[in-house]
């Protein structure tokens, strides 16, 4: 029981990593952008219609489909659904500097009408005959696992179960952690995010940062929502189940203290306490709603640490929220 | 310098900053900008629908207020009662965001209120006599909501604690206290049955005209507050600089306590609205989200409750009319969170012509 514990919370992490940290290198770039729970929505649904399409072309048999285009096709139109969104995003509190709540709340809503509107329409728009959508064709190829990780007991059930999304989800934390820390870009990135005057002093294109990071960082956050429709959910759409995984994902940045490798760890342990309700015994129903209020009493409480203790570098980026105007001085 | 270089740096269009454009002008924009949105509405639902453009705004209309020239004015008194609550909830969130205090918890907010104001029911219906629980459910829904606003007020007053994001956790922590409480009532059912006791009077035979009246009158006094008191003025300081505020002896975080007190309050005054006056029964979804747009209502309004009132109508009209139309041609509702997303993104985006002016090279005047 345990491994399994273990093994569903990683299942449940990896969307909340993939907001986590396209959210982190947004913010990275000075933008708060409060539109990730709609962006996820997006890339959700891009990639259902990417693969409902493609499931409808191949006449819904599994033996037409060409695994390497089933894959491709759906994270293809996921992303792009997403880096539009990020563009719309950018365009507005980058280039139109409008007030980055405002426009993040809108897209939102934006987002989430996005999905739930396609995800209840797209069986009648394209006049197919099916009831539902119910992508469990292409939800196997991107469920896959490693053939002998059955053969490994717990190991294999915990490390080596997972579909080819979660891993990559890790490896781009990884990758972002590295470009952060390590890389002339990623300090560029972090120096337009603490002050956005100063790097444009130094001759750093801040527009093209803020632009850049917010687009792959939505495109990073909308595979979240694919992963979570293909993987969690057997390709199966249902309106508004993906839920408030988009408000947690913030929430986890504060928690990773906008450390992707830190929200590797902070993602599982939201991924636990989102299911510890269904392992603890003896709990009652109404115990478990109460349960589920931890992810966010936990965030709550480093969110207080973190503004008491005032290390330096545990703090937001200095102008996150701040639109930057080069001649307002 | 050569020649070449100088050419080089100077780009093709150049963002200047207005001093001030004249408010006619400004409110042309706007309006500009909402037009397009609603024609760009109609064009998207008549290519989803193939309805023909001008019946898209014929189906929306007949969706908001239904009959209303035949002399039916049942669809009206509702779209009048959903502008109410949002515009409610609009009127909580203004003076805190007029302060550049980003409270995103009047969802959370409200549902405390309501969640008060249901247990007050509850408990204390057919013990207390209905002339005293009715005041004590108004009074506990204020206070409840009050509360629950003030706590992320009093860590950024002190600590200086992110309050978005904490005021963005407050509210699922409100959704999960309902969740849980909603159980117990409802033993499992996951419904409360409606209380009648401790209820709003209805006034005549019109279910709404009680919450309709009680954000009107709250209009009024918001506008005053804001406009003529001397609290309302501090908020506007803060707002513009804080250490303007300072240096004039206003004391910052007292101002910012009593604000979120008093948008924590208003919110209460809205789940009670809700609980209370109409549903008579709450669950998690009882704002439904409205607390956030009710953020662009107010954002959108200029935090002048007379503008708000204005955009609270359009957007319940948009979202109600575009739901119509998606339902008679049997696609999801949600189609309304699309328009009402649009045209919001439009007025935001809006915003930039009326504060920066785009100039084209050789000093040529552009947009």
């Amino acid at each position: 029981m345990i491994v399994e514990f273990i093994s569903r919370a990683i299942l449940l992490s990896i969307p909340l990593l993939y907001g986590a940290t396209g959210e982190i290198l947004t913010e990275k770039s000075g933008h708060l952008n409060l539109g990730i729970p709609g962006i996820m929505y997006g890339g959700a649904i891009g990639g259902v219609i990417g693969a409902f399409l493609y499931e409808n072309a191949c006449g819904n048999a599994a033996e037409n489909m060409n695994p390497i285009l089933t894959i491709l096709i759906p994270l293809l139109t996921s992303i792009l659904f997403s880096v539009l969104m990020g563009l719309i995003y950018s365009f507005m509190t980058v280039t139109l500097r409008a007030n980055q709540n405002v426009t993040g709340l809108a897209l939102t809503t934006f987002g989430i009408g996005l999905g739930n509107f396609f995800g209840g329409s797209l069986v009648k728009l394209v006049q197919s005959d099916l009831p539902s959508i119910a992508l469990t064709k292409t939800s196997k190829i991107f469920k896959a696992e490693l053939p002998f990780a059955k053969d490994l007991g717990w190991f294999g059930e915990i490390f080596l179960s997972h579909d080819f999304l979660a891993y990559a989800a890790i490896a781009i934390a990884l990758i972002a952690t590295f470009i952060l820390n390590r890389t002339r870009v990623g300090l560029n990135l972090r120096a337009v995010g603490e002050n956005p005057a100063t790097a444009d002093a130094a001759g750093i294109n801040v527009t093209a940062y803020k632009y850049i990071a917010t687009c792959i960082g939505s495109a990073v956050a909308g595979l979240g929502g694919l992963q979570y429709v293909m993987a969690y959910a057997d390709g199966v759409w249902s309106n508004n189940a993906f839920g408030d995984r988009g408000w947690m994902a913030i929430a986890l940045v504060i928690f990773a203290l906008w450390k992707p490798s830190m929200a590797i760890l902070g993602a599982f342990l939201f991924g636990a306490l989102c299911n510890a309700n269904n392992y603890v015994q003896g709990l009652g129903t109404e115990t478990q709603e109460l349960f589920k209020m931890l992810p966010y009493v936990v965030t709550l409480i480093v969110l207080i640490i973190t503004s008491l203790r005032k290390k330096r570098e545990h703090q937001p980026p200095e102008s996150l929220g701040l639109p930057y105007f080069r001649e307002e001085r | 310098m050569s020649q070449k270089s100088k050419k080089h740096h100077e780009p093709f269009i150049h963002i200047v900053k207005r001093d001030e454009l004249a408010p006619a002008k400004a409110w042309g924009i706007r309006i500009g900008a909402i037009v397009l949105g609603v024609l760009l509405i109609g064009l998207i639902s008549s290519i989803l629908t193939g309805e023909g453009f001008f019946e898209v705004y014929e189906i929306m209309f007949r969706g908001v207020f239904g009959r209303l020239f035949e002399g039916k004015t049942n669809m009206l008194w509702k779209f009048l009662q959903d502008t109410a609550i949002l515009l409610c909830l609009g009127l909580a969130v203004a003076p805190a965001f007029k302060m550049k205090f980003w409270n995103c918890g009047a969802e959370g907010q409200a549902l405390i209120g309501g969640l008060a104001g249901m247990f007050c029911m509850i408990q204390f219906g057919g013990k207390l006599p209905e002339f005293f629980l009715v005041p004590l459910v108004i009074a506990v829904s204020i206070i409840a909501g009050a509360i629950w606003g003030v706590i992320p007020a009093i860590f950024k007053a002190k600590w200086n604690t992110n309050e978005t994001l904490f005021t963005l956790m407050m509210n699922y922590m409100a959704t999960q206290l309902i969740a849980y409480y909603v159980y117990i009532v409802g033993g499992g059912s996951n419904v409360i049955n409606p209380v009648s006791t401790g209820a709003l009077p209805v006034i005549g035979n019109l279910q709404y005209l009680t919450n309709i009246l009680i954000v009107a009158l709250l209009t009024v006094a918001v506008y005053v507050y804001l406009k003529y008191s001397k609290q309302g003025y501090e908020i506007a300081v803060v707002g513009e600089s804080q250490n303007t505020a300072r240096y004039i002896g206003i004391n910052v975080k007292k101002v910012v306590l009593r604000t979120m007190m008093l948008s924590g309050a208003i919110c209460g005054v809205a789940g009670m609205l809700l609980v209370a006056g109409t549903d008579h029964s709450i669950n998690t979804n009882t704002v439904g989200g409205q607390g956030f747009t009710a953020i662009m209502v107010a954002w959108l309004g200029k935090f002048n409750p007379a503008i708000m009132t204005l955009m609270a109508g359009l957007i319940i009209f948009l979202r109600t009319g575009a739901a119509k139309v998606a339902d008679l041609n049997f696609l999801n509702s949600s189609f309304a969170d699309i328009s009402v997303g649009v045209v919001i993104l439009l007025l935001v985006g809006c915003e930039f012509f009326i504060q920066y002016s785009v100039r084209l090279r050789h000093g040529k005047k552009g947009v």
